[in-house]
């Protein structure tokens, strides 16, 4: 039995965590969950739950980082060891300084960085538990956490993944959908302007299954948009 | 979409909510960043407030005050920004022959120059009268456009800290702190005897015998505790 062979959506378009098609995760937010931190929030999505702390505009040091101009943008992506059901070896590898750069990269077209220039902020991402989308939960909260310090923002980032699972096109995949799917797009969506900060795709979606997916990210990303703007208003957001 | 209170200009014409958020009988307005406030048009931009494409944008978390044609986001939590003339407790991070570095809380390090030091001393001497990792009492002398920042201790009361403790609260809580005309502080300085200077960027200097300092500390946390419970938002 090959990938494609898995049965991931019954003829009724249940999936198999009982979910619709279009539909996510449930997801709760809390702020201040860090007390030593400028700003801090742990995300749980589905299964997935991040630690994100937020140090800073600090001096930046090493003092060739400096940009005169700007401040630089830190984050660290980082998954803890008992994250997944096989033990990550502690450190930075290929995938976390991927990931880190591509959160740096998104959350760099919100942040009002020239108005402190030659300083540094630092952004924490703690994966504590894994199970499929760690990158989009991991810049979603890393947002959240932004703006609980007091960072001015554009906008916040939201990020979704859709993806395709035995030729239907399908919102926020969960960890066997994201296994035995055949493909995966993430992006990082600003939900009150609804532009696009950061897009990665993985496997092949036609064009048609592209505008699909495209529209349920969209159409997530407003929502879970509003969760994050009623996380920062109330002190925190349970779905 | 869960709805949740918008915070727009447009919304607040003259019959349907008096004159904005800030002179009705409402709850405070919260808004978080990205939120769109209305049409600039008319309005006059202030702090946490930015316009893109001819709509108010809010760029903070915390409430939206409209005084008059100026609309401003007054923000649940911030860094310390420094001002001339701000009293910060700052402490000292490195050194050269003739500048002290001295970390104020803010986004960037403050310098202080030999010649706006405590004492006269030789070229070279500093470390002799201030050594790194030791906490000055000092005031902002000026803030460059590049935002760097000029510390002096030539002033009534500037002066190295040899004794007590230093304690951080967020400087949005000084008002707390402080109250009204100072009343809040000078009770505190008269029920624990203890000398307490609380600085602009956060930073309180606490003086006195063991017992006062620890009762000291414990009201400070007692009332960030009180203000995190009090605080729409949760943060404090």
């Amino acid at each position: 039995m090959g990938y494609g062979d898995v049965q991931m959506i019954d003829e009724n378009g249940i999936r198999v965590d009982g979910r619709k098609a279009g539909d996510v995760r449930p997801i709760s937010i809390e702020l201040g969950v860090v007390p030593v931190a400028d700003g801090s929030c742990r995300m749980t999505w589905g299964t997935n739950e991040v630690i994100v702390a937020v140090y800073g505009p600090m001096e930046a040091h090493p003092r060739k980082i400096q940009r005169q101009d700007r401040a630089v943008l830190d984050v660290r992506y980082n998954m803890a060891p008992f994250s997944t059901s096989d033990r990550i070896r502690p450190g930075f590898n290929r995938r976390s300084r991927e990931i880190s750069k591509v959160t740096s990269d998104a959350l760099e077209s919100v942040v009002l960085l020239e108005l402190y220039p030659r300083s540094k902020i630092r952004v924490e991402i703690e994966i504590i538990c894994a199970e499929a989308g760690t990158r989009c939960v991991g810049l979603t909260a890393a947002s959240v956490a932004l703006a609980d310090a007091g960072i001015p923002m554009t906008d916040l980032v939201v990020s979704v993944a859709s993806g395709k699972i035995n030729g239907v096109v399908v919102c926020d995949l969960n960890k066997s959908e994201d296994n035995y799917g055949e493909a995966d797009l993430p992006m990082g969506i600003l939900p009150n302007s609804g532009e696009l900060s950061f897009l990665q795709m993985d496997g092949d979606l036609s064009q048609e299954e592209f505008q699909e997916a495209w529209d349920y990210n969209m159409e997530a990303a407003m929502v879970i948009g509003g969760y994050c703007a009623e996380a920062l208003k109330n002190g925190g957001y349970n779905l | 979409m869960k709805g949740w209170s918008v915070a727009r200009l447009d919304n607040m014409s003259e019959k349907g909510n008096a004159a904005g958020p800030h002179d009705s009988q409402q709850a405070p307005l919260l808004v978080a960043p990205g939120e769109d406030l209305g049409d600039s048009e008319g309005y006059e931009v202030g702090h946490g407030v930015i316009v893109m494409d001819g709509r108010l944008r809010a760029t903070k978390q915390g409430q939206m005050k409209k005084d008059g044609k100026s609309v401003s986001i007054l923000p649940s939590r911030t860094k310390y920004f420094p001002r001339p003339g701000d009293l910060v407790i700052g402490l000292v991070e490195g050194c050269t022959n003739n500048i002290w570095f001295v970390d104020i809380g803010a986004p960037f390090n403050a310098i202080l120059p030999m010649s706006l030091g405590p004492a006269k001393m030789e070229f070279g001497g500093t470390r002799s009268v201030i050594d790194i990792g030791e906490a000055i009492l000092c005031r902002v002398q000026e803030v460059e456009e590049t935002h760097s920042s000029v510390v002096t201790m030539k002033g009534m009361g500037l002066r190295k800290i040899r004794s007590g403790t230093v304690e951080d609260i967020d400087p949005h809580l000084l008002g707390r702190l402080i109250g009204r005309q100072g009343k809040a502080l000078r009770q505190l300085k008269e029920d624990t005897e203890c000398r307490v200077v609380a600085a602009e960027n956060g930073r309180i200097w606490i003086d006195g015998d063991f017992e006062g300092m620890l009762e000291v500390r414990t009201r400070l946390r007692k009332m960030t505790a009180e203000a995190k419970a009090a605080t729409p938002g949760g943060v404090a």
